[in-house]
């Protein structure tokens, strides 16, 4: 690990950082800077080099600022029958006045809570980009659902982003749920311009006894966007939490995803869907830990990948030694549709406990020749007949999606993509 | 729970069957690692002058290389300088014939069950057979010489075919490759050589037998097949060592070459010494194995039963680089005690229509680490490849552990490769119906291990299958039946 340029490059973000939780701060400077920022040595980040592209790309190491944004603009950003909580931030910073939320949801800004245990579910010492967003954070919030609270309709975290004095965005969200709440959330980013910004994000969920939650996410913001995160659950006894991800666009794209299973008859669910096309390159790394017995975790990516994009998955399926009857399914699908497509998959299983049922699969293939064949001969023209082939295939991950309006939107961008309307 | 305890703890009383040991008189390098011994080595084997550069060049190589550490293993670094990197039995002369060898060397073979008397042997099978550092005897030598197979030592190979030796050396595992081959490269004292011409198809199984007798001493054999175009070799390799509380290295190196339609069979049975029941000494086991399908409709196929070494670092390969090869891995991984294994294989795409299969089964038991680390790579100009992979891992005990590691990378739309691994344990109500049946637990647990193996069993040929088996249910007695 060479830390040289580390410094070099992350300096003035590192010397820059606001003089609030300094001691937090400090102790994530000391780790990043000890891991320094990953090579493709790394293990880890073995097919998405992601220093190189920071490198390359990023001219301003400045945490870009907030900026202006209308409700016209945040009307634009919402999609068709969108019913719900709405938060909305610029370059990471809440903009109360532009937020409407279900009065039983609190929300407050991070820099207002200095006694929150930021860190505590997304350790500084697990990623660099971890250390990095804990160290010189800008912005962020803090939501909680109080104890049994159940909010009906999803809560938007809409976020704008602009390359704005300096190309940096380091945001970053604390939500903590009550015991028996409910809530889903969903993580949309617009891109406010067209020049390259990097943002680094980093949501941490603290999850109650017998708590429902979900959080989906869509990237879909342009093809010059380079975009780390880092999402971190606890889940505890009776609890259920459910991700869902859907990746369209980016320049390079990470997403780490931590699933903690800390309580038994707990349920921890990961979906994916990466459909590529241009030079994206997304790379998804889903880490499910299983500490203690009667646990269960599903897992289903799938990838689409068109042109010269890439896709990397790296499922790892984690069962400690005490948590006997676990139960985990992870399964990766992926369909290249371009000679210069690549796929580099890692399913990955570390089972230290014997009384489990753990299994993965995987699979990269093209479409079904027979299945093309099958709708052909009833009339569907070729192209139309692929589109509705992978659109199937698609999906399956999609209809995970548990907010209607959501889900829709995702399915009609999907289609768009594939060339066919459904 | 406690019947299962009860039932491991015999197994793991259950002692190393090949743990003895002879004493003979040996011809041995003094201990340390340096380019003398290297010379050494040379002049002892009267080697060419160009060997002996190769191998300096190789050690220059590994100086410059670290000991990898990526593997999902732990054990004491092992210190190269103490070890003697040649042991060899005291001969007055080279032995024309079996009859010459010394009796004493002749019933260490007898004693592990390999007859090296030909005569005795009902069915044909031609044997290598290596005692630390050289090759003592090869059999039926006679026999396939008329049909222009060459079987014998490396040593011999060096210096009555060196033209092959120097064509074939290095070209699939590079002295570069990793650091143990690096280090085979440059100590390497004997292994096998065989070539089979084109066309032939060779009429027995050839074998290797390995075997560590001295102490303080790393074996470093490296194996050579080169199979010309649309010949065909199965080819049989097994491995024991004495009992003994230090840990042992053994770095070998396997390379093969087929050429177009040609066929080769490898086939390991791994009986090195475990360590004893509480993780004491064994076998260090890092082996590099890789085979070439260099030319189009060639097949390489590794089967392997592992059962033995402390810690097993080993991925058999196959590179297929002809069009329509066929690379082929089937694997049984058995750990127990402390055992830790981490081994799987690669199967590297380059040609078209190429395919390859991948079944790995582990069992690991007690406190052991059985861990399945693979790669499936296809390549851009590998049109329409095709992989299916399957590994699982059964659990026994709760204090041991499974792992997969499988890399996936496809670079070429038209690929179609599948990979599955499950992991459990053996089911209760698989036992019930068994004991439903009048079948004990014991006997119904060895059913299902049987059954679960299996499929890769049925790939060994059948003097090897007869011996797996055997060791299988005696690794395992006690645990599972």
């Amino acid at each position: 690990m060479s830390t040289l340029t580390t410094q070099d490059t992350f300096n003035s973000i590192l010397e820059s950082a606001p003089k609030n939780f300094t001691e937090l701060r400090s102790k994530g400077k000391a780790q990043y800077l000890s891991q320094g920022l990953p090579a493709l040595k790394d293990e880890e980040y073995k097919f998405t080099p992601i220093r190189k592209k920071i490198e390359q790309t990023i001219s301003r190491f400045e945490l870009a600022k907030s900026f202006e944004v209308n409700a016209l603009d945040v009307k634009a950003a919402i999609f068709a029958g969108f019913e719900g909580s709405v938060l909305v931030f610029t370059n990471g910073k809440f903009i109360p006045e532009l937020s409407s939320y279900d009065t039983t949801l609190t929300v407050n800004e991070i820099t207002d809570q200095p006694d929150l245990p930021l860190g505590s579910i997304a350790k500084a010492e697990k990623d660099p980009f971890v250390g990095l967003n804990q160290a010189g954070f800008q912005d962020g919030i803090a939501i909680s659902l109080p104890k049994k609270s159940k909010i009906e309709k999803p809560v938007l975290l809409l976020s704008f982003y602009k390359s704005n004095e300096g190309q940096v965005i380091q945001p970053r969200i604390w939500i903590e749920a009550g015991d028996f709440a409910e809530a889903s959330f969903i993580d949309l980013s617009v891109s406010m311009d067209d020049s390259p910004y990097f943002v680094n994000k980093v949501v941490e969920i603290k999850g109650g006894v017998n708590s429902q939650l979900n959080y989906y996410r869509l990237q879909n913001e342009g093809k010059h966007v380079i975009e780390v995160s880092n999402t971190e659950t606890d889940i505890r006894e009776h609890s259920r939490f459910t991700s869902v991800n859907v990746s369209l666009s980016g320049d390079m794209v990470r997403n780490n995803l931590n699933l903690n299973l800390i309580g038994s008859n707990s349920e921890g669910n990961m979906y994916g869907l990466y459909l590529l096309n241009g030079k994206t390159h997304v790379d998804n790394h889903t880490n499910v830990d299983h500490t203690i017995p009667h646990a269960e975790s599903n897992e289903l990516y799938k990838g689409i990948l068109a042109d010269q994009s890439r896709g990397v998955f790296n499922g790892k399926i984690f069962v400690r030694q005490d948590a006997q009857k676990t139960n985990a399914f992870q399964q990766n699908n992926n369909i290249l549709l371009s000679e210069d497509a690549i796929v580099n998959t890692k399913p990955q299983l570390e089972i230290w406990a014997d009384d489990v049922k753990c299994s993965h699969g995987c699979t990269t293939g093209q479409l079904d020749e027979e299945a093309l064949f099958y709708l052909r001969a009833r009339g569907i023209d070729k192209t139309q007949a692929k589109g509705l082939l992978l659109y199937a295939f698609a999906g399956e991950v999609l209809e995970h999606i548990g907010d209607e309006s959501f889900r829709e939107y995702c399915i009609a961008l999907v289609g768009d993509r594939l060339g066919s309307k459904f | 729970m406690s019947k299962d305890n009860q039932i491991l703890e015999e197994f793991t009383s259950k002692e190393y069957e090949h743990g003895w040991s002879v004493n003979y008189e040996a011809d041995e390098a003094p201990a340390g690692l340096n380019e003398d011994i290297i010379r050494w080595i040379s002049v002892k084997k009267e080697e060419p002058q160009w060997l002996l550069e190769w191998r300096l060049k190789a050690f220059k190589t590994w100086q410059s290389m670290i000991e990898p550490e990526w593997a999902n293993v732990h054990y004491p670094k092992i210190n190269l300088q103490a070890l003697k990197y040649y042991s060899a039995p005291k001969q007055s002369k080279k032995p024309k014939s079996l009859n010459e060898l010394d009796p004493e060397l002749l019933a260490i073979y007898e004693r592990l069950g390999i007859s090296l008397n030909e005569q005795k042997r009902l069915q044909g099978i031609a044997v290598d057979a290596v005692l630390d550092s050289v090759s003592v005897a090869t059999t039926f030598k006679d026999t396939l010489s008329k049909l222009g197979i060459v079987f014998c030592s490396f040593s011999e190979a060096v210096k009555e075919h060196p033209e092959l030796v120097k064509k074939y050396l290095g070209s699939v595992v590079p002295m570069t490759d990793n650091y143990y081959a690096a280090l085979n490269s440059a100590v390497f004292s004997d292994g096998s050589f065989c070539y089979i011409p084109k066309g032939v198809r060779c009429p027995m199984e050839l074998s290797t037998y390995f075997r560590i007798n001295a102490a303080n001493t790393g074996q470093f054999e490296r194996t050579l097949i080169v199979a010309e175009d649309e010949s065909y070799v199965s080819y049989l390799e097994g491995c024991t060592a004495p009992q003994r509380d230090e840990n042992q290295l053994h770095a070998a190196v396997v390379e093969i070459y087929a050429g177009a339609h040609a066929e080769v069979k490898y086939s390991t049975v791994q009986n090195w010494f475990p360590g004893d029941k509480n993780g004491k000494g064994g076998i260090y086991n890092f082996v590099t194995k890789r085979g070439i399908c260099a030319g189009d409709y060639s097949k390489i196929s590794w089967t392997q039963v592992e059962t033995g070494s402390a810690v097993t670092w080993k991925y058999p390969s196959c590179i297929l680089k002809g069009d329509n090869s066929i690379g082929e891995f089937y694997s049984v991984a058995v750990t127990n005690n402390y055992q830790q294994a981490d081994t799987g294989t690669k199967m590297i795409h380059i040609g078209k229509n190429t395919k390859s299969r991948i079944v790995s089964k582990g069992i690991s038991a007690g406190k052991s680490q059985n861990s399945y680390r693979g790669q499936v790579q296809v390549m851009k100009r590998a049109t329409n490849a095709r992989n299916f992979s399957q590994c699982d891992s059964l659990l026994m005990g709760d204090r041991c552990g499974a792992h997969t590691f499988p890399y996936i990378d496809i670079n070429n739309p038209t690929a179609k490769v599948e990979h599955e691994a499950t992991t459990s344990k053996i089911g209760e109500d698989q036992i019930f119906y068994c004991n439903q049946r009048g079948i004990a637990t014991e006997d119904a647990v060895a059913l299902i291990v049987n059954g679960y193996a299996k499929e890769v069993l049925n790939q060994l040929p059948m003097e090897f299958a007869v011996e797996a088996q055997k060791l299988l249910a005696l690794t395992l007695e006690g645990s599972v039946g």
